[in-house]
């Protein structure tokens, strides 16, 4: 964080907000963020309140006007395959880049790596993963399994409390994200009050709806240099709508995972028509034939991930 | 020890400068994390220049990238041993030097009473020298 500007300000000082944002380069970033993350409207606009808070905060300090530092830790809560770490890791960026963490670095960890398994293990195992996380953020998966109500011997409690003393006295070293099902989050903040007042900002992750999942898709296959035929893409969109409604539905991941199985069918229908002559476009192309194989259009089966 | 006024333990890295401040503290971790060394913290309360292996607080830190880990462990170390002799040290693991590569202390008694110079009498007329701590007649942890 720079340091204090000894200038003697008065109330009408001059501020550039605009100099202060561009400097900051977060724009290129948060436009970023817009082009590939789909959909996620009110995960943006929590993202760009934010962004825009602590870039005022900055300013206030540099005026000398009092600017507590902020309470940075979060909580992500959603359905799987809804973006939570992919978010996590911009949020790194975007604290990076306004000087609130020294490294753009994200720790991921879930309750194996907090918790030990006998009495005495825990402590230190936390403090470790705590201490390579410091200086930056600390990105905790399906953070509720930390707390296990039905067994009061558990040693996640331990954890949790040594994490809340870190998040407290070492705000300026370290950013918790916590991750995980609504419901299930819900209930753990329930149980865990001292954890829900640390945690300034919860964001949650709203489903995708069947256009945005297209749209998913069509950015995977992009990246990957593959594109739909026409009939592929209808086909992808029944296919969406289909999968949707049955159980173990995971959002983009099972979004990409239906498109790595449909390369699969691809690469099979090229190898069996080997002796027609390929083109560099056949080889980009997934057809219906790829997507209607999928077992989600067989009735009454039930397709797994 | 014409320099050295009030005593003061002269090991290491630093030892005739001034305390240094955490922030002093943090700038040094920074630079052996930045040459890939792994940190660690000891502590002893036997300032016997011969005293090379101090008690270890903790296990060595490996792997860490910030130097905010570490300095939350010397101050745990500086918490709970208020008046010991506490150094950093820093290793390199690097093929032919594996070895410590920084030592600097980093708290250190209010009050260090230094060393007297001990006599023995040889053979013929022969005078061994030797030093010896004051703070080292009464058992260890009761020394400062």
């Amino acid at each position: 964080m720079s340091p204090n500007e000894s200038v003697t300000m008065t109330d009408d000082t001059g501020v550039d907000l605009e100099a202060e944002f561009q400097a900051s380069n977060i724009q290129e970033l948060l436009d970023q963020l817009d082009r590939e993350l789909i959909g996620l409207k009110p995960v943006k606009t929590r993202i760009r309140e934010t962004a825009a808070l602590l870039l005022v905060d900055r300013v206030r300090k540099k005026l000398g006007l009092a600017s507590g530092a902020p309470s940075l830790h979060m909580c992500f809560t959603g359905n799987p395959g809804t973006g939570k770490t992919t978010v996590a890791l911009r949020m790194a960026e975007i604290l990076h880049r306004l000087g609130y963490i020294r490294r753009p670095d994200v720790v991921s960890v879930t309750r194996d790596d907090l918790v030990g398994q006998y009495i005495g293990h825990t402590a230190p195992k936390t403090k470790e993963v705590l201490k390579k996380a410091m200086g930056g953020v600390l990105f905790i998966d399906e953070a509720y399994y930390l707390y296990k109500p039905e067994n009061e011997r558990d040693y996640g409690a331990e954890s949790i409390e040594i994490l809340l003393q870190i998040m407290e006295n070492n705000r300026d070293d370290l950013v918790v994200i916590l991750a995980g099902y609504k419901n299930k989050m819900d209930q753990f903040f329930q149980s865990n009050p001292g954890m829900s007042s640390r945690i300034a900002h919860h964001i949650d992750f709203p489903d995708y709806s069947p256009d945005e999942l297209c749209a998913i898709a069509k950015l995977m296959l992009d990246a990957q240099h593959y594109h739909f035929s026409a009939a592929g893409d209808k086909a992808f969109r029944d296919y969406i709508v289909r999968r949707m409604s049955m159980p173990h539905f995971a959002n983009a991941r099972s979004v990409r995972n239906a498109l790595d199985r449909a390369r699969l069918r691809q690469a099979n229908r090229l190898f069996e028509s080997m002796q027609t002559k390929l083109t560099r476009d056949d080889l980009m192309t997934l057809e219906a034939s790829d997507i209607l194989a999928s077992r989600v259009f067989a009735q009454g089966e039930k397709d797994i991930d | 020890m014409m320099t050295n006024l009030g005593n003061r333990v002269t090991q290491g890295q630093f030892s005739f400068l001034p305390d240094l401040t955490d922030a002093q503290i943090t700038a040094q971790i920074k630079y052996a994390l930045s040459k890939g060394w792994a940190s660690s913290v000891e502590y002893t309360d036997d300032p016997h220049p011969r005293n090379t292996y101090w008690e270890m607080f903790g296990n060595p830190m490996f792997d860490l990238k910030d130097p905010a880990g570490i300095l939350m462990e010397v101050n745990n170390c500086r918490k709970t041993f208020p008046n010991h002799y506490i150094r950093v040290i820093a290793f390199s693991s690097v093929r032919g030097v594996e070895s410590v590569t920084m030592s600097y202390i980093v708290n250190r008694p209010k009050k260090e009473p230094g060393f007297g110079l001990v006599r023995q009498e040889g053979e013929g007329r022969m005078i061994r020298y030797t030093i010896h701590s004051y703070a080292t007649d009464k058992p260890e942890g009761e020394r400062y």
